[in-house]
């Protein structure tokens, strides 16, 4: 029976980085995956970040399929009152070659990617459900079984990339089920306008686009956020919460989307546009303390399947393709060295990520998940005083601006008291800095 | 939790918007199942009918759980939100399920 040297579970961003950078260094590598071809089961808001890739497809701009580069963040905290408070930041030189963040369309990425991994010489295999792993005596991981008949494949090593469910590594008892404290749940609609309509709405020329990301009252009171992004020819739009906050109150994802949409600082944007796809899909938010074990005899687990996502800045794809990179790396180099893949050397794949900015800034806002779910009133009380503030200051009535100032902090203390506002204060700097 | 008290939750038909994905449905074999009836008449949170993204699961006329996997879109949402651990969840077969024609 044929054995490769790696069996790669999953086609995503973190499976095609691992599958490809392994396949061009000449290792024997096989890639199922369960949809009908790669991307068909994926789903992300998305933004592609360009160095990640960079770093595995140097010349990836002369042929991925790019929607626009980012040439606008803005950040707009949405209230109950109907109304927006915002940043914008806008740069020309993001706009300058070669850039640095583009919008993506997954279904079409993930197709891109999988092609190039094709070329590098892995053998892909799509419309194949791994059932589970199987291991020997020992306890190493030695293959996987699939759904197929005689579906069972081996391999030295295999490296689970199956998202955000990671219901591989459960089943085979290499790490707990992932719970509903550190997951979010995020739903999207793929909205489609005519290109002009959209560089007019967004102030855009060319290629550029715009991301919006989205806090305040839109979530009711779960830890959670919104998104916008413009594409070429349509628009993602988008609003996720932690599972745990949405069990325990009583309206829909289905319903927080269209609330979120119906919000006027939305409404014009979306106008008259075509709804082609609505989609949904889990997001590891835990962060640092909810990571499971990474690698063991015969194993290692890359992106979401490992829970490596920066809920902070949004990001994911990044660490996924940059964890798929190093799992590769490491397996080049002990399989040029000769060296099975124990546990004992696949740490080096965990060495790899802490030198690495996976594990920075997974560490670096290792508390915040604790911090907004202890702490409803930072996404909740917060951006309402915010925008309540700006209300009074920006509304001339005739009364005076220190008579407005006063009751704005008058407000602000009967929200919260002064010790509270200080405890929040010293429980943001150190989530954050 | 709190929402603002002049808020009116949206009427939303799920279906509708389930009716603009792709699929190729896996007919007679639901790749996720209630484990044990009983157990969904007897929980009054019932989470999963909030929580599904798709509408799958309802609450039936009994005051069970009435659950149509065709318009799942493989979430996984619903095997994290119940507390009595009675979702048998599995993916569906190879190729078969939601299709995203964007993701």
């Amino acid at each position: 029976m044929e054995k490769f040297d790696v069996i790669v579970v999953g086609a995503g961003p973190s499976g095609n980085a691992t599958a490809y950078t392994l396949a061009k260094a000449g290792l024997n590598v096989l890639q199922l995956e369960r949809g009908e071809s790669p991307g068909t089961k994926n789903v992300q808001g998305a933004i592609l970040y360009a160095n990640a890739l960079e770093k595995i497809i140097p010349d990836f701009r002369d042929s991925a399929p790019l929607e626009r580069h980012i040439a606008e963040q803005r950040m707009w905290l949405l209230d109950e009152n109907q109304s927006c408070t915002g940043a914008t930041y806008r740069d020309a030189r993001f706009s300058q070659e070669p850039y640095n963040r583009y919008t993506i369309i997954r279904a079409r990425f993930d197709r891109w990617f999988s092609e190039k991994v094709k070329s590098a010489g892995a053998l892909v295999i799509c419309e194949t459900t791994v059932k589970e792993l199987l291991k020997d005596k020992s306890g190493k991981v030695i293959g996987v079984r699939t759904e197929r008949e005689q579906g069972d494949i081996y391999a030295d090593c295999v490296v689970l990339a199956d998202g955000a469910n990671a219901l591989l590594g459960e089943r085979a008892g290499l790490r707990p089920q992932v719970k509903a404290e550190d997951m979010a749940l995020a739903v999207k609609e793929v909205l489609f306008l005519p290109k002009e309509t959209i560089e007019a709405r967004f102030n855009l020329a060319g290629s550029q686009g715009v991301v919006i990301e989205i806090a305040g009252n839109i979530t009711h009171g779960m830890v959670g956020t919104g998104f916008l992004y413009t594409n070429k020819d349509s628009l993602a739009v988008g609003i996720g919460c932690m599972l745990s906050d949405m069990k325990k109150q009583s309206l829909t994802p289905y319903q927080l989307l269209e609330a979120m949409k119906q919000h006027p600082s939305i409404k014009p944007l979306i106008e008259g546009a075509e709804m082609k796809e609505y989609a949904a899909h889990l997001i590891p938010e835990g962060g640092y303390k909810a990571l499971p074990q990474l690698y063991g005899d015969g194993w290692l687990v890359v992106g979401d399947s490992a829970g490596f996502v920066n809920a902070v800045h949004r990001e994911g794809s990044n660490l996924a393709m940059t964890s798929g990179r190093l799992a590769a790396e490491t397996l080049i180099e002990l399989h040029g060295q000769k060296k099975t893949f124990t546990a004992q050397y696949l740490a080096q794949y965990k060495q790899r990520l802490d030198d690495s900015f996976v594990m920075d800034d997974l560490k670096k806002y290792e508390g915040v998940p604790d911090l907004l779910s202890h702490n409803p009133q930072i996404l909740g009380m917060y951006p309402s005083f915010v925008s309540d503030a700006a209300r009074e200051m920006l509304t001339v009535d005739g009364r005076p601006k220190r008579e407005k100032q006063k009751q704005i902090l008058r407000q602000l203390t009967q929200r919260r008291s002064v010790l509270g506002l200080l405890g929040d204060a010293f429980k943001f700097w150190r989530a954050f800095r | 939790m709190n929402a603002p008290t002049d808020f009116v939750p949206p009427k939303v038909n799920v279906e509708e918007k389930l009716f603009q994905d792709r699929y190729r449905v896996d007919v007679g074999r639901p790749h996720i199942k209630v484990i044990q009836a009983s157990t969904c008449l007897n929980c009054d949170a019932k989470p999963c009918t909030v929580c599904c993204p798709a509408g799958c699961w309802r609450e039936s006329d009994s005051g069970g759980i009435d659950l149509v996997v065709d318009g799942c879109l493989e979430c996984g949402t619903c095997r994290l939100v119940c507390d009595k651990g009675n979702v048998d969840w599995n993916y569906p077969r190879g190729g078969f399920g939601i299709l995203f024609k964007f993701g």
